[in-house]
């Protein structure tokens, strides 16, 4: 018996998302005293890392996929490879893509979006748009879970893992990735990753004043993120856009400049660990969400973060 | 072209959030229910934009009881030509994707869109476990799509930035932002609602899952508000006692 993480490579090394689950497999395995197993999917080298997650095998595909039918007969071969009931992936695009339909393939129940290692046999995850959690139980054997990202994070201190080549028939792929634009040219961690996030909304005034976000971001190693109303007029892009309808997040610092709090946005950024609220409104609702604050003007305020930052590092 | 699109209903998103039955059911009292913001704004209205481009119909599928009827008189008056619902009450995503896929083998859909995530269960596994059971190609979190022929152009949410993919339909899509706008329904479309067809049907499937318990997240203690003219404490705040940097 084995636990199975099904973990996803971006320029031949495992994703954070991927990592996560790995590690979450591994917790999980030793747990039930069994061996946890990762399945890669294209070019990767010796075992990617992912020894030090815990993982004991790693099952090697040597194709890089993109098809979520072929990803999912490649999981399901792997799976009945290693004898595994539990199959963990991350809840990113593999998590949303893969997991339900190998769930349906093994006829498992799926619990999307876990926090937690299960625990007297239901498992947690938030629900509401973080607003609660639920303890979820499965009726059947097999079980497949996906992982919030930034929820359970990375293990490490494990020992290398055995790679061994896999082969598997996968079928003919129907999703053809014909390109790929990158999110940020800057190399900024993309935000569902990220631990630490710069966030400004209408307070800035104008996208010319970003500046002073993005030099506070740069000096913390942080993505910058914007709300709504800034992405629907245009002065930053929508994938920049955290909040109900657009990304959730849970990094483990949120900084947000001249946002006023409203739940929508909240509802995307509540799970983040610790909360920096600067406004010039102290009756501002995200106030009472935060764990700290600044009554002020971010015009004035960032940039002495940001001399702070530097300062701290020097 | 003959597209079909998942409507949930969900709580308003400035519902108060509380529990009955000693955390086992959501306390539904006094909750306005909306469509699912995904399904409206991003699949529905990309669904009823390629209708008007392309011809053909959209076809709306919810799985619910009755109380679900508003939601969808709601995607009928945005646009929608027709309304399935299924009555039954769903434990999870499985049962809901086994109903859903049974109506859709049984008519010819070229396009099911769904929206990406529900706001109250934020499963996201509805879309795919639909691809599955009919055995059509999926795009999880499409923020673009356009259709010539028979070949759709989408863009998805990936690591780090966005793909371009091509398939060929039929095709399940989740949609994330981008996709489209939302639209507002006007007065002719809210009077032309109340006429067009909202058939139900009965439908069965078993769920593999099951909510054990809801609890609601400990309350944030107070914020520790720091003088604007102190920001460097702020710093030192976050590096020796939040440990965040």
């Amino acid at each position: 018996m084995s636990v199975l993480a099904i973990v996803s490579l971006k320029n031949g090394q495992p994703t954070k998302g991927g990592l996560e689950a790995a590690s979450y497999a591994a917790a999980f395995a030793k747990a039930q005293g069994q061996d946890a197993v990762a399945l890669v999917a294209g070019a990767m080298t010796s075992d990617g890392g992912l020894g030090a997650t815990g993982i004991d095998r790693v099952l090697h595909f040597s194709t890089e996929l993109s098809d979520s039918s072929q990803w999912t007969r490649l999981a399901e071969a792997a799976s009945k490879e290693c004898g595994a009931s539990t199959v963990v992936l991350s809840h990113d695009h593999t998590g949303r893509a893969i997991g339900p339909r190998l769930a349906v393939r093994l006829q498992a129940g799926m619990v999307s979006g876990v926090t937690e290692l299960p625990r007297d046999g239901a498992v947690r995850k938030n629900v509401f748009s973080g607003k609660a959690m639920a303890d979820v139980e499965v009726s059947t054997n097999a079980v497949v879970y996906s992982v919030t990202p930034n929820a359970f994070g990375v293990r490490e201190g494990g020992s290398e893992a055995e790679a061994s080549p896999f082969a598997a028939e996968v079928g003919e792929a129907r999703e053809h990735v014909t390109g790929f634009d990158l999110a940020s040219a800057d190399g900024q961690t993309p935000l569902p990753e990220a631990d630490l996030v710069v966030s400004a909304g209408r307070g800035l005034k104008g996208p010319e004043n970003w500046g002073i976000v993005e030099d506070l971001a740069n000096a913390l190693g942080a993505t910058t993120a914007c709300s709504r109303p800034v992405s629907d007029i245009g002065w930053r892009p929508h994938h920049e856009h955290v909040g109900q309808t657009g990304i959730t997040i849970r990094p483990n610092l949120y900084i947000a400049a001249g946002i006023s709090g409203a739940i929508q946005h909240l509802a995307g950024v509540n799970q983040s660990k610790v909360i920096v609220v600067i406004n010039t409104d102290p009756e501002a609702p995200f106030f009472k969400a935060a764990d700290y604050g600044i009554v002020g003007d971010a015009f004035e305020v960032l940039p002495k973060l940001t001399a702070a930052v530097k300062a701290l590092d020097a | 072209m003959k597209i079909l699109v998942c409507i949930s209903q969900a709580p308003d998103t400035t519902s108060r959030i509380a529990f009955t039955n000693e955390g086992k059911t959501f306390d539904s009292t006094g909750v306005q229910y909306i469509v699912n913001p995904y399904d409206e704004w991003y699949a529905l209205v990309r669904g009823i934009e390629l209708k008007e481009a392309h011809g053909g119909t959209v076809t709306t599928i919810t799985v619910g009881g009755a109380v679900c009827d508003p939601v969808i008189r709601k995607a009928l008056a945005i646009g929608a030509d027709d309304a399935i619902r299924v009555d039954a009450e769903p434990t999870d995503a499985m049962q809901t994707a086994q109903l859903i896929a049974s109506v859709a083998k049984s008519q010819a859909f070229d396009l099911i869109l769904c929206g990406k995530e529900t706001i109250d269960h934020n499963g996201s596994m509805v879309p795919a476990m639909v691809a599955e059971l009919l055995d059509w190609p999926f795009i999880a979190l499409a923020t673009h799509l356009e259709v010539e022929g028979n070949t759709a152009s989408l863009k998805r949410e990936s690591a780090g930035g966005t793909e371009h993919v091509k398939v060929n339909l039929p095709l399940v899509l989740s949609a994330s932002k981008g996709l489209a706008e939302q639209r507002i329904p006007n007065m002719r479309g809210i009077m032309s609602a109340r006429s067009k067809p909202l058939n139900i049907e009965p439908g069965e499937a078993a769920a593999l899952s099951s909510v054990r318990q809801f609890s609601l997240p400990p309350e944030k203690g107070a914020c520790k508000i720091i003088p604007a003219d102190q920001a460097e404490e702020l710093i030192r705040l976050l590096r020796e006692e939040a440990k965040a940097i």
